[in-house]
């Protein structure tokens, strides 16, 4: 197993409220890492400190270290925007930008400069869109609103968005989790699929989606990791008391 | 499942009957409104009274029209309300984009509200001092920039609102791409915005056009449709003003007809704008 994110003594403060304690994890490259537990345990604040997305809440603070291949996102000479172009996300409930469908997954691409001309944005447009498994029910209506789309679609929209930017790593915050069972089910084929070229890390509270994706597996309780490892040592034989107790369905 | 008599029930009535009576008090008070300028004001409205200057004596029943109050009105108005739009946009943006929830945000929203509630005279007589005081006589430059500061707070406000409606969640999206605060803004913000925008400085605008305090001192009136931002400037609500003070009936009839005028303006603006506002958006994500 290779390390891509490397996370150190990471410590997340909101107010007065300790949200993230020591944290200390290597996710590996290639993979899906899915982090578990409870909700309040902190799993959705330590995915957006790999985006650096806490930068925009002004009393919360971050201390520690996130390397990505060795570089530390926080350094004080790191340029947010290209954390965020290197780490893509893919929210809770898809909110496409109000644009047509053809412009959003533009969008970054025209941000960041990523195509020289008209023709070759219109290829990579089409290639997103087909790597999001949504060309062939979008291509006679690119220029529509993206808000006409159904949910499932949209959050297929905003994958295919978010690879546009070519991103290194994909954050999912529990993507499946406003979607009807065969949207979520094609999300996660997505998502196993993309993970050849892509790392991933998914916060997930359904248990079966964790046991169905995940390679490496994280469980946090209170604000801490409790225990990580690989998916089937996690699950079949966890080390911790806790992690056991979360697994057996004894607490959510 | 019979339908029983019960205190939810009655008071769902009485509320219902509250609203009711609200909506069609407010209905009322506009139609009578309308009618008494039309009934009162078409008779006098014709081709002359829109497309001619007054002539001597129009105001005792002279011969003339108020094309210079409809010139002035559209002059004034039309001014201040893209001054106050360079204005209004950079600190609407500011305050969302850039400042959020923090406490200088709501400092600005207080000193807003608060310049909103002053009356629109006290702008005038604001602006008449600064005048005095620069040696300025009152002139169409002199009424746009008091227009501008009258409409600042309106038009922020109400691109405030419309702004704290955008879902933080798809400015997220855009920064989650990579964009700036800036870019994401531009992109997210505006587009989700505009209708909102629109309406705005269209609120703005039709303030601008029948505000008749704040240009009594510092546009003055003049007869003439005006020649560079230093002459006099006769404003819609001011002719009507003067003419309905008048003694002599056919004056007052015109002083209607201009009323009638300036209502026709302000309608035909915001229906063009409300048809931009649909047009525009096409993208808004609901």
């Amino acid at each position: 197993m290779e390390t891509h994110i490397k996370i150190r003594d990471l410590n997340v403060h909101y107010n007065k409220v300790h949200a993230l304690k020591d944290i200390n994890l290597d996710i590996p490259r290639g993979q899906i890492t899915v982090i578990i537990g409870p909700s309040g345990c902190g799993k959705s604040t330590l995915l957006k400190t790999l985006n650096r997305f806490h930068d925009l809440t002004d009393d919360t603070r971050v201390t520690g270290n996130v390397e990505l291949d060795g570089v530390n996102l926080y350094a004080p000479d790191v340029e947010v925007t290209e954390v965020r172009t290197k780490v893509g996300l893919i929210a809770q409930r898809p909110f496409p930008l109000p644009m047509s469908i053809f412009e959003n997954v533009a969008y970054g691409m025209r941000i960041h400069k990523l195509a020289r001309n008209g023709k070759e944005l219109r290829e990579k447009v089409q290639h997103y869109l087909e790597i999001g498994g949504l060309w062939d029910e979008v291509k006679d209506r690119l220029n529509t609103p993206a808000r006409d789309l159904s949910i499932g679609q949209q959050q297929r929209l905003c994958l295919a968005r978010g690879l546009a930017v070519e991103p290194q790593v994909i954050l999912g915050d529990e993507p499946t989790s406003s979607l009807d069972p065969i949207s979520a089910k094609f999300i996660e084929e997505r998502l196993e699929e993309l993970k050849k070229e892509y790392t991933v890390v998914l916060v997930s509270h359904v248990l079966r989606q964790a046991r169905h994706l995940a390679d490496y597996l994280v469980f946090m309780y209170l604000g801490e990791v409790v225990e990580a490892g690989p998916a089937e040592q996690v699950l079949d034989q966890p080390k911790n008391d806790r992690t056991r107790a979360y697994l057996q369905g004894e607490f959510y | 499942m019979k339908k029983r008599w019960s205190l939810a029930h009655l008071e769902e009535r009485v509320m219902r009957a509250i609203m009711l009576l609200a909506c069609s008090l407010l209905v009322a008070v506009l139609a009578a409104i309308l009618i008494t300028i039309f009934v009162r004001g078409l008779p006098y409205l014709d081709l002359d009274l829109i497309t001619k200057t007054p002539k001597g004596g129009f105001f005792l029943g002279g011969e003339g029209g108020i094309l210079n109050a409809i010139v002035g009105s559209l002059l004034l108005a039309g001014g201040g309300t893209f001054l106050a739009l360079l204005v209004s946009l950079p600190i609407a943006f500011g305050i969302n984009v850039y400042t959020g929830a923090s406490r200088l945000a709501s400092l600005m929203r207080l000193t807003l509200d608060v310049l909103w509630g002053i009356p629109s005279l006290v702008y005038g007589a604001f602006g008449f001092t600064i005048m005095i005081a620069f040696g300025m006589r009152a002139s169409l430059g002199a009424g746009i920039l008091v227009l501008t500061l009258l409409q600042i707070p309106i038009m922020v406000r109400a691109m405030d609102e419309v702004m704290r409606m955008v879902p933080i969640e798809l400015n997220q999206a855009a920064l989650s791409l990579g964009a700036t605060r800036l870019e994401a803004a531009r992109s997210v913000l505006v587009r989700q915005a505009l209708p909102g925008l629109v309406t705005a400085v269209l609120l703005a605008f039709g303030r601008g056009m029948g505000d008749a305090a704040s240009v009594l001192f510092t546009a003055g009136f003049s007869d003439r449709i005006p020649t560079s931002l230093a002459s006099p400037t006769a404003s819609l609500p001011l002719a009507v003003f003067f003419q309905l003070g008048s003694p002599f009936p056919d004056v007052r009839g015109n002083g209607y007809a201009t009323a009638l005028v300036l209502t026709i303006v302000i309608l035909i603006i915001s229906s063009l704008s409300r048809l931009l506002a649909r047009r525009l958006s096409r993208n808004v994500i609901r």
